[in-house]
């Protein structure tokens, strides 16, 4: 924040830089449907029931569309949301946390901050989550 | 109008970017790999060493009939290639190239902007997967989903170590921060981001998601032609990406002798070597089971970026 007063910056800018983002997206959407477009000029389009026969090695699919997969991805999810939420608020606190007025006592807090995450994992670990076999 | 044309220049460069290098990587792939392992790769088209491999390939690819398979659900599955490729051009604006503004835009938030919308592309894959109504394309699917969470955190964490070291979020000026005593101080952080950057793209030894010999080819089982097309390029475009992005945290981007006027040439020396790296790695190592990615994210990679987080903080606090 400070570094952008001093720069003499101001919220024009700010806007400015994320739009010109914008309009990459804009290019991006612009390439996809040309070569969409195209692509439809130059294929051939001949269907046929067999074609549009769901892939299943060749052989006529069993079954519905679903497929049996792990739990345990479940598991792996929740732990995720828990530690991602956590991580982004080290990225506030890493632009700061050397800045005159801060040093030791932030850094310690920020030992107790990563001291939960390794508890949390260890429990994690313990409980045999993150291991399947 | 000068401003204009500015900005319109840059969306260019951008684009020739996306396009141009992802075929370079492809086409060291195929002679890369190709004489590792002993072959010649492809010789013909061209003409010389069959560099036009990957033009022909993409006319193949344009003449080929987009088949939609009866039971998809028709407009996710036609839409998913283009949320898988499009996150990596947004990316590359983002990337500095050179001093002094050698960039296509400074963001500044931009370490938080890359990761975040690298992130979505992964919305494509499971996209696929979904909308495909296959069993293969939906275990691939989730598959990709399971290894989001896998790698994203020790990336995250590792990220935040390089934003501890230089005291901003902005990817020029960590690079304007840099010292050569970065690298070694990073070192176990950028590991870290570089081994769960190949896991995001689904590289060898962590591509359980397209695993050919169980699952087909994942979630891009039932795709063919221009879709299926813009699936490989995605994934071309996320190593440079990748690459370019350990580059920028990690080895000082442009710094180097003569960063004054050939800075931009570090940047992309430096970039073109760890896609070789990719290139190798996909060569040298079995692929992994899917337990034993998550495994190895949860018990090693995560438990090391804590520590860098930490060695960082004690460094920086000491020496400041």
């Amino acid at each position: 924040m400070s570094e952008r007063v001093n720069e003499g910056r101001t919220d024009v800018d700010y806007f400015h830089g994320y739009s010109v983002v914008g309009l990459v997206a804009v290019v991006g959407v612009l390439f996809v449907s040309v070569a969409f477009a195209s692509g439809r000029l130059l294929r051939p389009v001949v269907p046929t029931p067999e074609k549009m026969l769901t892939y299943e090695c060749g052989v006529d699919p069993v079954g519905g569309d679903w497929a049996h997969t792990q739990i345990r991805y479940y598991v792996y999810s929740f732990l995720y949301v828990i530690f991602a939420v956590d991580a982004i608020f080290l990225f506030p606190w890493a632009t700061v946390f050397a800045a005159p007025g801060y040093g030791g006592a932030t850094l310690v807090e920020m030992f107790v901050f990563l001291g939960f995450l390794a508890v949390g994992l260890l429990y994690a670990w313990k409980k045999g989550v993150l291991e399947w076999t | 109008m000068n401003d204009t044309l500015d900005v319109v220049l840059r969306l260019i460069a951008v684009l020739v970017v996306f396009l141009v290098l992802p075929l370079l990587v492809g086409q060291t792939e195929h002679k890369v790999m190709a004489h590792m392992q002993g072959r010649l790769g492809p010789m013909y088209a061209g003409g010389f060493h069959g560099w036009a491999q990957l033009v022909a390939d993409g006319v193949k690819f344009a003449q080929k009939e987009d088949i939609v398979p009866a039971d998809a659900d028709r407009r996710v599955f036609q839409l998913a290639p283009a949320v898988a490729l499009l996150p990596y051009l947004l990316v590359l604006i983002a990337i500095p190239v050179g001093p002094d503004g050698f960039v296509g835009q400074t963001v500044d938030a931009g370490l938080i902007f890359v990761l975040a919308v690298m992130g979505v592309g992964v919305l494509g894959s499971l996209m696929a997967g979904w909308a495909s109504a296959n069993k293969f394309s939906l275990l691939g699917g989730l598959r990709t989903a399971a290894q989001l969470m896998a790698y994203e955190l020790p990336m995250l964490l590792t990220a935040a170590s390089v934003a501890m070291a230089a005291g901003t979020l902005s990817l020029p000026g960590i690079v304007d921060g840099y010292h050569w005593w970065w690298t070694p101080w990073q070192l176990v952080g950028g590991v870290v981001f570089f081994t769960a950057g190949l896991a995001e793209l689904q590289r060898p030894p962590f591509d359980m998601p397209v695993a050919d010999s169980e699952i087909i080819f994942g979630a891009y089982t039932e795709y063919t032609g221009l879709r299926f097309a813009l699936f490989l390029l995605a994934e071309y475009a996320g190593i440079v990406v990748l690459c370019a992005l350990t580059t920028v945290l990690f080895l000082g981007g442009w710094h180097g002798p003569w960063s004054g006027s050939a800075g931009w040439l570090w940047t992309l020396v430096k970039t073109a070597l760890l896609a070789f790296v990719v290139i190798w790695l996909r060569v040298s190592y079995p692929r992994l089971r899917e337990d034993q990615l998550q495994k190895l994210a949860w018990t090693v990679l995560i438990p090391l970026s804590l520590a860098q987080i930490a060695l960082t903080g004690v460094v920086k606090v000491v020496i400041s």
